[in-house]
Protein backbone atom coordinates (compact mmCIF):
# COMPACT_ATOMS: atom_id res chain seq x y z
CA UNK A 1 0.00 0.00 0.00
CA UNK A 2 2.74 2.32 0.90
CA UNK A 3 6.24 1.85 -1.04
CA UNK A 4 9.26 4.32 0.35
CA UNK A 5 12.21 3.83 -1.90
CA UNK A 6 15.88 5.91 -1.00
CA UNK A 7 13.60 8.47 0.51
CA UNK A 8 16.03 11.47 1.63
CA UNK A 9 14.68 14.90 3.07
CA UNK A 10 17.70 17.43 3.50
CA UNK A 11 16.95 20.69 5.57
CA UNK A 12 19.58 22.61 4.16
CA UNK A 13 23.01 20.55 5.19
CA UNK A 14 20.86 18.82 7.59
CA UNK A 15 20.08 15.56 6.58
CA UNK A 16 16.55 14.39 8.32
CA UNK A 17 15.69 11.41 6.81
CA UNK A 18 18.82 8.99 4.99
CA UNK A 19 18.37 6.42 2.71
CA UNK A 20 14.93 5.51 4.08
CA UNK A 21 13.05 2.22 2.40
CA UNK A 22 10.01 0.96 4.03
CA UNK A 23 7.15 -1.14 2.43
CA UNK A 24 3.70 -1.48 3.91
CA UNK A 25 1.35 -3.83 2.90
CA UNK A 26 -2.08 -3.20 2.65
CA UNK A 27 -4.09 -3.39 6.11
CA UNK A 28 -1.82 -3.50 7.84
CA UNK A 29 -1.41 -1.19 11.55
CA UNK A 30 2.48 -0.58 10.89
CA UNK A 31 4.53 1.56 13.81
CA UNK A 32 7.39 4.06 13.40
CA UNK A 33 9.69 4.57 16.57
CA UNK A 34 12.30 6.27 17.15
CA UNK A 35 13.87 8.87 19.36
CA UNK A 36 13.12 12.74 19.15
CA UNK A 37 14.24 13.63 15.94
CA UNK A 38 14.68 11.01 14.31
CA UNK A 39 12.97 11.92 11.46
CA UNK A 40 9.36 10.33 12.02
CA UNK A 41 7.72 13.22 12.08
CA UNK A 42 9.13 14.22 8.89
CA UNK A 43 8.85 11.01 7.01
CA UNK A 44 4.61 10.98 7.42
CA UNK A 45 5.18 14.80 6.42
CA UNK A 46 6.60 13.72 3.11
CA UNK A 47 3.57 10.81 3.30
CA UNK A 48 1.37 13.36 3.24
CA UNK A 49 2.32 16.02 1.44
CA UNK A 50 3.14 18.48 4.30
CA UNK A 51 6.58 18.58 3.26
CA UNK A 52 8.42 17.63 -0.55
CA UNK A 53 10.97 15.07 -0.37
CA UNK A 54 14.55 15.80 -1.37
CA UNK A 55 15.01 12.88 -3.27
CA UNK A 56 13.52 8.73 -3.60
CA UNK A 57 10.09 7.46 -4.70
CA UNK A 58 6.88 7.33 -2.82
CA UNK A 59 3.58 5.59 -3.88
CA UNK A 60 0.61 5.07 -2.35
CA UNK A 61 -1.50 2.60 -3.63
CA UNK A 62 0.60 2.51 -6.38
CA UNK A 63 0.22 6.45 -7.27
CA UNK A 64 3.13 8.36 -7.08
CA UNK A 65 3.43 11.19 -4.81
CA UNK A 66 3.75 14.25 -5.24
CA UNK A 67 2.75 13.88 -9.29
CA UNK A 68 -0.40 12.03 -8.17
CA UNK A 69 -1.50 14.65 -5.31
CA UNK A 70 -5.13 14.86 -5.64
CA UNK A 71 -5.75 11.37 -6.03
CA UNK A 72 -3.35 10.29 -2.74
CA UNK A 73 -4.98 13.21 -1.03
CA UNK A 74 -8.60 11.27 -1.42
CA UNK A 75 -7.06 8.21 -0.13
CA UNK A 76 -5.29 9.25 2.87
CA UNK A 77 -6.46 10.21 6.56
CA UNK A 78 -4.19 12.22 8.44
CA UNK A 79 -4.40 12.89 12.35
CA UNK A 80 -0.94 15.13 13.07
CA UNK A 81 0.77 15.65 16.33
CA UNK A 82 -0.23 18.95 17.07
CA UNK A 83 -3.78 19.54 17.85
CA UNK A 84 -4.90 21.62 14.77
CA UNK A 85 -9.03 21.51 14.74
CA UNK A 86 -10.45 24.94 14.18
CA UNK A 87 -11.31 26.81 17.49
CA UNK A 88 -13.56 29.37 16.04
CA UNK A 89 -15.71 26.35 15.14
CA UNK A 90 -17.86 23.93 16.75
CA UNK A 91 -17.23 20.06 16.52
CA UNK A 92 -19.98 19.30 13.56
CA UNK A 93 -18.35 22.43 11.38
CA UNK A 94 -14.97 21.26 11.70
CA UNK A 95 -16.32 17.88 10.56
CA UNK A 96 -18.51 19.85 7.90
CA UNK A 97 -15.56 21.37 6.68
CA UNK A 98 -13.38 18.51 6.06
CA UNK A 99 -16.27 16.87 4.28
CA UNK A 100 -16.95 20.01 2.01
CA UNK A 101 -12.63 20.04 1.20
CA UNK A 102 -13.18 16.32 0.26
CA UNK A 103 -16.15 17.03 -2.18
CA UNK A 104 -18.89 14.96 -0.11
CA UNK A 105 -22.74 15.86 -1.13
CA UNK A 106 -24.07 17.45 1.57
CA UNK A 107 -26.73 13.97 2.49
CA UNK A 108 -23.78 12.06 2.48
CA UNK A 109 -21.56 14.26 4.52
CA UNK A 110 -24.33 14.86 6.89
CA UNK A 111 -24.98 11.05 7.10
CA UNK A 112 -21.44 10.27 7.61
CA UNK A 113 -20.81 12.94 10.49
CA UNK A 114 -23.68 11.89 12.46
CA UNK A 115 -22.40 8.50 12.33
CA UNK A 116 -18.59 9.55 13.46
CA UNK A 117 -19.87 11.82 16.16
CA UNK A 118 -21.73 8.70 17.28
CA UNK A 119 -18.20 6.31 16.92
CA UNK A 120 -16.62 8.79 18.55
CA UNK A 121 -18.81 9.30 21.33
CA UNK A 122 -19.23 12.65 20.98
CA UNK A 123 -22.62 13.13 19.90
CA UNK A 124 -23.97 14.80 22.53
CA UNK A 125 -21.08 17.62 21.91
CA UNK A 126 -22.00 18.32 18.80
CA UNK A 127 -22.99 21.99 18.82
CA UNK A 128 -20.13 22.76 21.06
CA UNK A 129 -16.93 25.08 20.10
CA UNK A 130 -14.19 23.38 20.07
CA UNK A 131 -12.41 25.16 22.73
CA UNK A 132 -14.32 23.91 25.30
CA UNK A 133 -13.02 20.42 24.73
CA UNK A 134 -10.67 18.64 26.74
CA UNK A 135 -8.13 16.88 25.06
CA UNK A 136 -8.60 12.94 24.70
CA UNK A 137 -12.14 14.84 22.98
CA UNK A 138 -10.19 17.27 20.47
CA UNK A 139 -7.79 14.21 19.95
CA UNK A 140 -11.01 11.94 19.41
CA UNK A 141 -12.47 14.47 17.28
CA UNK A 142 -9.44 14.75 14.81
CA UNK A 143 -9.97 11.02 14.28
CA UNK A 144 -13.59 11.37 13.36
CA UNK A 145 -11.83 14.16 11.49
CA UNK A 146 -9.26 11.86 8.83
CA UNK A 147 -11.55 9.04 8.75
CA UNK A 148 -14.94 11.75 7.24
CA UNK A 149 -13.75 10.74 3.78
CA UNK A 150 -13.81 7.00 4.01
CA UNK A 151 -9.73 7.05 3.59
CA UNK A 152 -7.61 3.32 3.04
CA UNK A 153 -4.67 4.78 4.71
CA UNK A 154 -4.91 6.34 8.27
CA UNK A 155 -1.57 8.39 9.43
CA UNK A 156 -1.45 8.96 13.08
CA UNK A 157 1.50 10.85 14.28
CA UNK A 158 1.88 10.09 18.20
CA UNK A 159 -1.85 9.56 18.42
CA UNK A 160 -2.03 9.25 22.44
CA UNK A 161 0.67 11.95 23.42
CA UNK A 162 -0.46 13.49 26.69
CA UNK A 163 -3.94 11.65 27.13
CA UNK A 164 -5.09 9.68 30.35
CA UNK A 165 -4.33 5.91 30.20
CA UNK A 166 -8.03 5.62 29.94
CA UNK A 167 -8.36 7.79 26.82
CA UNK A 168 -5.14 5.63 25.42
CA UNK A 169 -6.51 2.41 25.84
CA UNK A 170 -10.26 3.83 24.15
CA UNK A 171 -7.99 5.01 21.21
CA UNK A 172 -5.97 1.73 21.08
CA UNK A 173 -9.67 -0.09 20.76
CA UNK A 174 -10.43 2.42 18.29
CA UNK A 175 -7.56 1.95 16.01
CA UNK A 176 -8.14 -1.76 16.37
CA UNK A 177 -11.15 -1.69 14.90
CA UNK A 178 -10.81 0.49 12.28
CA UNK A 179 -7.69 -1.93 10.90
CA UNK A 180 -10.00 -5.20 11.56
CA UNK A 181 -12.14 -3.27 9.32
CA UNK A 182 -9.40 -3.43 6.79
CA UNK A 183 -7.91 0.12 7.45
CA UNK A 184 -4.06 0.32 6.91
CA UNK A 185 -2.82 2.33 9.69
CA UNK A 186 0.62 4.27 10.22
CA UNK A 187 1.37 5.59 13.03
CA UNK A 188 4.12 7.22 15.33
CA UNK A 189 5.31 6.56 18.90
CA UNK A 190 7.56 6.75 21.41
CA UNK A 191 5.03 5.38 23.79
CA UNK A 192 6.94 1.67 23.34
CA UNK A 193 3.93 -0.26 24.57
CA UNK A 194 1.70 1.42 22.43
CA UNK A 195 3.46 -0.21 19.47
CA UNK A 196 3.61 -3.33 20.93
CA UNK A 197 0.21 -3.90 21.77
CA UNK A 198 -1.17 -2.14 18.48
CA UNK A 199 1.72 -2.80 15.72
CA UNK A 200 2.04 -6.16 13.29
CA UNK A 201 5.15 -4.72 12.46
CA UNK A 202 7.40 -1.94 13.67
CA UNK A 203 10.62 0.11 12.60
CA UNK A 204 12.89 1.66 14.68
CA UNK A 205 14.39 5.08 13.08
CA UNK A 206 17.45 6.72 14.24
CA UNK A 207 19.03 9.81 13.13
CA UNK A 208 17.08 9.78 9.98
CA UNK A 209 17.78 5.89 9.37
CA UNK A 210 16.16 2.72 9.80
CA UNK A 211 17.92 0.61 11.83
CA UNK A 212 15.67 -2.32 12.53
CA UNK A 213 12.06 -3.93 10.67
CA UNK A 214 10.69 -6.76 12.17
CA UNK A 215 7.31 -7.99 14.55
CA UNK A 216 7.79 -6.77 18.24
CA UNK A 217 8.32 -10.31 19.08
CA UNK A 218 10.74 -11.19 16.40
CA UNK A 219 12.93 -7.90 17.54
CA UNK A 220 12.82 -9.46 20.92
CA UNK A 221 14.13 -12.84 19.84
CA UNK A 222 16.85 -11.39 18.07
CA UNK A 223 17.80 -9.41 21.10
CA UNK A 224 17.48 -12.67 23.52
CA UNK A 225 13.75 -13.15 24.49
CA UNK A 226 15.28 -12.94 28.71
CA UNK A 227 16.84 -10.24 30.34
CA UNK A 228 18.77 -9.85 33.43
CA UNK A 229 18.32 -6.81 35.26
CA UNK A 230 20.68 -5.45 38.43
CA UNK A 231 22.12 -2.12 39.51
CA UNK A 232 25.89 -1.24 39.44
CA UNK A 233 27.36 1.87 40.39
CA UNK A 234 23.62 3.19 40.40
CA UNK A 235 23.28 2.56 37.19
CA UNK A 236 20.96 -0.39 35.81
CA UNK A 237 22.97 -2.77 33.28
CA UNK A 238 21.48 -5.38 31.33
CA UNK A 239 22.05 -8.51 29.67
CA UNK A 240 20.12 -10.51 27.27
CA UNK A 241 19.62 -14.11 26.87
CA UNK A 242 18.00 -16.90 24.04
CA UNK A 243 16.51 -19.05 26.72
CA UNK A 244 15.64 -19.12 30.60
CA UNK A 245 17.92 -21.09 32.21
CA UNK A 246 20.93 -19.34 31.06
CA UNK A 247 19.26 -16.15 32.33
CA UNK A 248 18.59 -17.60 35.53
CA UNK A 249 22.42 -18.90 35.98
CA UNK A 250 23.78 -15.44 35.29
CA UNK A 251 21.72 -13.66 37.35
CA UNK A 252 22.32 -16.28 40.45
CA UNK A 253 26.16 -15.35 40.16
CA UNK A 254 25.51 -11.68 40.93
CA UNK A 255 26.52 -10.33 43.92
CA UNK A 256 23.48 -8.25 43.92
CA UNK A 257 19.74 -8.44 43.81
CA UNK A 258 18.83 -8.84 40.00
CA UNK A 259 15.60 -8.82 38.08
CA UNK A 260 15.02 -11.85 35.69
CA UNK A 261 11.95 -10.94 33.09
CA UNK A 262 10.93 -11.40 29.57
CA UNK A 263 12.62 -8.77 26.94
CA UNK A 264 10.44 -6.12 25.71
CA UNK A 265 9.92 -3.50 22.49
CA UNK A 266 11.43 -0.99 25.12
CA UNK A 267 14.41 -3.21 25.49
CA UNK A 268 15.05 -3.51 22.18
CA UNK A 269 14.47 0.38 21.67
CA UNK A 270 17.49 1.15 23.67
CA UNK A 271 19.50 -1.40 22.94
CA UNK A 272 19.61 0.02 19.08
CA UNK A 273 19.03 3.71 19.62
CA UNK A 274 21.55 3.83 22.61
CA UNK A 275 21.31 5.08 26.32
CA UNK A 276 21.64 8.06 26.50
CA UNK A 277 19.24 10.56 25.65
CA UNK A 278 19.35 11.75 21.99
CA UNK A 279 19.45 16.00 21.57
CA UNK B 1 -9.64 27.20 -9.65
CA UNK B 2 -12.26 25.21 -8.66
CA UNK B 3 -15.75 27.02 -7.81
CA UNK B 4 -16.42 24.50 -5.10
CA UNK B 5 -13.59 25.01 -3.22
CA UNK B 6 -13.46 28.30 -3.37
CA UNK B 7 -17.05 28.25 -1.78
CA UNK B 8 -15.58 26.21 0.98
CA UNK B 9 -12.82 28.26 1.85
CA UNK B 10 -15.45 30.98 2.31
CA UNK B 11 -18.08 28.93 3.53
CA UNK B 12 -15.22 28.72 7.02
CA UNK B 13 -14.69 32.32 7.21
CA UNK B 14 -18.60 33.39 6.94
CA UNK B 15 -19.40 30.77 9.10
CA UNK B 16 -16.73 32.26 11.93
CA UNK B 17 -17.78 35.64 10.77
CA UNK B 18 -21.93 35.25 10.91
CA UNK B 19 -21.29 34.12 14.44
CA UNK B 20 -20.04 37.18 15.53
CA UNK B 21 -21.48 39.68 13.28
CA UNK B 22 -22.94 42.07 15.83
CA UNK B 23 -19.46 42.57 17.67
CA UNK B 24 -17.72 42.42 14.25
CA UNK B 25 -20.09 45.76 13.35
CA UNK B 26 -19.94 47.53 16.84
CA UNK B 27 -16.17 47.12 16.93
CA UNK B 28 -16.22 48.50 13.19
CA UNK B 29 -17.66 51.53 14.30
CA UNK B 30 -15.03 53.28 16.63
CA UNK B 31 -12.41 54.05 14.63
CA UNK B 32 -14.84 55.94 11.83
CA UNK B 33 -16.02 57.51 14.09
CA UNK B 34 -13.07 59.10 15.56
CA UNK B 35 -12.04 60.20 12.25
CA UNK B 36 -15.30 62.16 11.32
CA UNK B 37 -15.35 63.71 15.03
CA UNK B 38 -11.52 64.68 15.23
CA UNK B 39 -11.15 65.81 11.29
CA UNK B 40 -14.76 66.20 10.17
CA UNK B 41 -16.27 68.37 13.47
CA UNK B 42 -12.53 69.39 15.05
CA UNK B 43 -10.47 70.10 12.99
CA UNK B 44 -11.91 70.79 9.83
CA UNK B 45 -14.89 72.91 10.96
CA UNK B 46 -15.30 75.58 8.42
CA UNK B 47 -12.54 74.63 6.12
CA UNK B 48 -13.42 74.54 2.53
CA UNK B 49 -11.58 71.31 0.63
CA UNK B 50 -12.00 71.28 -3.35
CA UNK B 51 -15.28 73.37 -2.93
CA UNK B 52 -16.85 71.15 -0.57
CA UNK B 53 -16.28 71.11 2.95
CA UNK B 54 -13.30 68.83 4.95
CA UNK B 55 -15.88 66.23 5.80
CA UNK B 56 -16.93 65.53 2.56
CA UNK B 57 -12.92 65.57 1.29
CA UNK B 58 -12.07 62.85 3.88
CA UNK B 59 -14.82 60.54 3.74
CA UNK B 60 -13.68 58.58 0.42
CA UNK B 61 -10.40 59.08 2.36
CA UNK B 62 -11.69 57.14 5.67
CA UNK B 63 -13.58 54.44 3.56
CA UNK B 64 -10.07 53.84 1.60
CA UNK B 65 -8.08 53.65 4.56
CA UNK B 66 -11.20 52.05 6.70
CA UNK B 67 -11.29 49.30 3.59
CA UNK B 68 -7.46 48.78 3.85
CA UNK B 69 -7.02 48.01 7.55
CA UNK B 70 -10.31 45.92 7.64
CA UNK B 71 -9.50 43.59 4.51
CA UNK B 72 -5.62 43.63 5.36
CA UNK B 73 -6.13 42.39 9.01
CA UNK B 74 -9.37 39.95 8.05
CA UNK B 75 -6.82 37.93 6.19
CA UNK B 76 -3.23 38.11 7.37
CA UNK B 77 -3.66 37.74 11.61
CA UNK B 78 -5.67 34.85 11.22
CA UNK B 79 -3.93 32.70 8.34
CA UNK B 80 -0.78 33.95 9.71
CA UNK B 81 -1.97 31.82 12.99
CA UNK B 82 -3.37 29.40 11.72
CA UNK B 83 -0.12 28.78 9.61
CA UNK B 84 2.39 29.35 12.60
CA UNK B 85 0.24 28.40 15.93
CA UNK B 86 -3.03 26.67 15.52
CA UNK B 87 -1.86 24.38 12.39
CA UNK B 88 -5.33 24.71 10.87
CA UNK B 89 -3.63 25.35 7.41
CA UNK B 90 -2.42 22.23 7.40
CA UNK B 91 -6.47 20.54 7.00
CA UNK B 92 -6.31 22.60 3.61
CA UNK B 93 -2.64 21.53 2.77
CA UNK B 94 -4.12 17.66 2.92
CA UNK B 95 -7.60 18.53 1.53
CA UNK B 96 -7.44 17.69 -2.41
CA UNK B 97 -7.98 21.34 -3.38
CA UNK B 98 -5.34 23.47 -5.28
CA UNK B 99 -4.00 26.61 -4.39
CA UNK B 100 -5.70 28.87 -6.06
CA UNK B 101 -9.05 27.82 -5.28
CA UNK B 102 -7.72 28.40 -1.19
CA UNK B 103 -6.33 31.84 -1.67
CA UNK B 104 -9.03 32.82 -3.95
CA UNK B 105 -11.55 32.12 -0.75
CA UNK B 106 -9.49 33.34 1.73
CA UNK B 107 -9.25 36.65 -0.04
CA UNK B 108 -12.78 37.24 -0.97
CA UNK B 109 -14.01 36.32 2.62
CA UNK B 110 -10.86 39.07 3.71
CA UNK B 111 -12.76 41.66 0.99
CA UNK B 112 -16.49 40.71 2.35
CA UNK B 113 -15.07 41.93 5.69
CA UNK B 114 -13.95 44.95 4.13
CA UNK B 115 -17.34 45.69 2.56
CA UNK B 116 -19.37 44.99 5.49
CA UNK B 117 -17.45 47.52 7.15
CA UNK B 118 -17.32 50.55 4.54
CA UNK B 119 -21.04 49.94 4.77
CA UNK B 120 -20.88 50.61 8.24
CA UNK B 121 -19.10 53.97 7.15
CA UNK B 122 -21.35 54.51 4.42
CA UNK B 123 -24.35 55.47 7.38
CA UNK B 124 -21.40 56.69 9.72
CA UNK B 125 -20.64 59.26 7.37
CA UNK B 126 -24.23 59.99 6.21
CA UNK B 127 -25.14 60.20 9.82
CA UNK B 128 -22.62 63.10 10.24
CA UNK B 129 -24.20 64.97 7.30
CA UNK B 130 -21.27 64.71 4.32
CA UNK B 131 -22.86 64.21 0.64
CA UNK B 132 -21.72 61.87 -1.45
CA UNK B 133 -22.28 60.03 -4.56
CA UNK B 134 -22.49 56.62 -4.56
CA UNK B 135 -22.76 54.07 -7.97
CA UNK B 136 -21.95 50.92 -9.72
CA UNK B 137 -18.27 52.15 -9.80
CA UNK B 138 -17.97 53.92 -6.43
CA UNK B 139 -18.97 50.15 -5.08
CA UNK B 140 -16.76 48.10 -7.65
CA UNK B 141 -13.78 50.54 -6.43
CA UNK B 142 -14.21 50.00 -3.17
CA UNK B 143 -14.35 46.14 -4.07
CA UNK B 144 -11.28 46.57 -5.87
CA UNK B 145 -9.77 47.85 -2.55
CA UNK B 146 -10.63 45.23 -0.24
CA UNK B 147 -9.42 42.72 -2.18
CA UNK B 148 -6.38 44.26 -3.27
CA UNK B 149 -5.65 44.78 0.50
CA UNK B 150 -7.12 41.00 1.87
CA UNK B 151 -4.42 39.43 -1.15
CA UNK B 152 -1.70 41.71 0.71
CA UNK B 153 -2.76 40.12 4.11
CA UNK B 154 -2.26 36.79 2.72
CA UNK B 155 0.68 37.39 1.18
CA UNK B 156 2.22 39.22 4.06
CA UNK B 157 0.45 35.97 6.41
CA UNK B 158 2.17 33.18 4.56
CA UNK B 159 5.97 35.37 4.11
CA UNK B 160 6.41 36.73 7.55
CA UNK B 161 6.99 34.20 9.77
CA UNK B 162 6.71 35.97 13.44
CA UNK B 163 2.87 36.97 15.03
CA UNK B 164 5.11 39.73 16.22
CA UNK B 165 6.67 41.06 12.97
CA UNK B 166 3.03 40.94 11.23
CA UNK B 167 2.02 43.68 13.72
CA UNK B 168 5.97 45.62 12.44
CA UNK B 169 4.18 45.31 8.94
CA UNK B 170 1.45 47.11 9.60
CA UNK B 171 3.20 50.22 11.62
CA UNK B 172 5.83 50.29 9.22
CA UNK B 173 3.57 49.97 5.90
CA UNK B 174 -0.31 50.35 6.62
CA UNK B 175 0.46 52.95 9.18
CA UNK B 176 2.13 55.17 7.14
CA UNK B 177 -0.38 54.83 4.17
CA UNK B 178 -3.20 55.62 6.24
CA UNK B 179 -2.48 59.19 6.79
CA UNK B 180 -0.13 59.82 4.02
CA UNK B 181 -2.20 58.86 0.92
CA UNK B 182 -4.25 61.70 0.44
CA UNK B 183 -6.98 60.51 2.28
CA UNK B 184 -6.76 63.62 4.95
CA UNK B 185 -5.31 66.22 2.54
CA UNK B 186 -4.55 66.82 -1.47
CA UNK B 187 -1.57 65.80 -2.58
CA UNK B 188 -1.00 69.60 -4.26
CA UNK B 189 1.10 70.83 -0.97
CA UNK B 190 3.35 67.97 -1.54
CA UNK B 191 7.03 68.42 -2.62
CA UNK B 192 7.13 67.00 -5.96
CA UNK B 193 9.80 64.21 -4.65
CA UNK B 194 7.19 62.93 -1.76
CA UNK B 195 4.44 63.38 -4.40
CA UNK B 196 5.98 61.01 -6.64
CA UNK B 197 6.80 58.18 -4.20
CA UNK B 198 3.04 58.25 -2.41
CA UNK B 199 1.05 58.56 -6.12
CA UNK B 200 3.18 54.90 -6.22
CA UNK B 201 1.18 53.54 -3.13
CA UNK B 202 -2.21 51.68 -3.33
CA UNK B 203 -3.84 53.39 -1.16
CA UNK B 204 -3.10 56.54 -3.16
CA UNK B 205 -5.28 55.11 -6.12
CA UNK B 206 -7.95 54.12 -3.70
CA UNK B 207 -8.80 57.27 -2.45
CA UNK B 208 -8.00 59.45 -5.89
CA UNK B 209 -10.28 56.65 -7.03
CA UNK B 210 -12.97 57.35 -4.71
CA UNK B 211 -12.80 61.17 -4.25
CA UNK B 212 -13.26 61.52 -8.01
CA UNK B 213 -16.50 58.99 -8.52
CA UNK B 214 -17.84 60.13 -5.17
CA UNK B 215 -18.02 64.13 -6.02
CA UNK B 216 -19.63 62.72 -9.07
CA UNK B 217 -16.87 62.72 -11.26
CA UNK B 218 -16.88 59.99 -13.95
CA UNK B 219 -14.67 56.87 -13.64
CA UNK B 220 -10.78 57.23 -13.24
CA UNK B 221 -9.39 54.55 -15.30
CA UNK B 222 -5.99 54.84 -14.35
CA UNK B 223 -6.60 54.64 -10.53
CA UNK B 224 -8.81 51.84 -11.18
CA UNK B 225 -6.04 50.02 -13.45
CA UNK B 226 -3.14 50.43 -11.41
CA UNK B 227 -5.40 48.81 -7.88
CA UNK B 228 -6.16 45.66 -10.52
CA UNK B 229 -2.48 45.46 -11.03
CA UNK B 230 -1.60 45.64 -7.48
CA UNK B 231 -4.17 43.00 -6.99
CA UNK B 232 -3.56 40.89 -9.64
CA UNK B 233 1.09 40.91 -8.42
CA UNK B 234 -0.24 40.39 -5.15
CA UNK B 235 -2.54 37.41 -5.66
CA UNK B 236 0.17 35.41 -8.00
CA UNK B 237 2.56 36.44 -5.32
CA UNK B 238 -0.23 34.37 -2.94
CA UNK B 239 -0.07 31.45 -4.70
CA UNK B 240 3.80 30.62 -5.13
CA UNK B 241 3.43 31.22 -1.67
CA UNK B 242 1.25 28.24 -1.12
CA UNK B 243 3.53 26.62 -3.08
CA UNK B 244 6.30 27.33 -0.81
CA UNK B 245 4.65 26.45 2.59
CA UNK B 246 5.74 22.79 1.33
CA UNK B 247 9.23 23.09 1.75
Amino acid sequence: MIRIDGLVKKFGERVVVDNLDLHIDKGETFGLLGPNGAGKTTTIRILTMLTRATAGRVTIDGRPLPDDELAVKALIGVVPQHLNLDIDLTARENLDLHGRLHHMPAAERARRIDELLEYVELSDRRNDMVHTFSGGMKRRLMIARALLHRPQVLFLDEPTVGLDPQVRRRLWDLIRQLNGEGLTVLLTTHYIEEAESLCGRVAIMDKGRLIALDSPAALCEGLGSHVVEWSENGSTQYRFFTARPEAADFAGQLAVNAILRKSNLEDVFIELTGRKVGD
Amino acid sequence: MNLHDVGTVFWRDWTVLDRRMTKFVLSRMISPILYLVAFGWGLGRGMRMDGGSYLDFIVPGIMALNAMNISFSAVGSPLNMSRLYHKTLEEYLIAPIGAVSFVAGKILAGALRGLISSAVIFVLAYLFGANYTINLWYILTLALTCFLFAAMGFVVAMLIDSHEDMANFSTYVLLPMSFLCATFFSLESMPAMVKVIIEILPLTHATYALRLIGSGGGVPWLSMGVLAMYAAALVGVGVWSMSRVRE
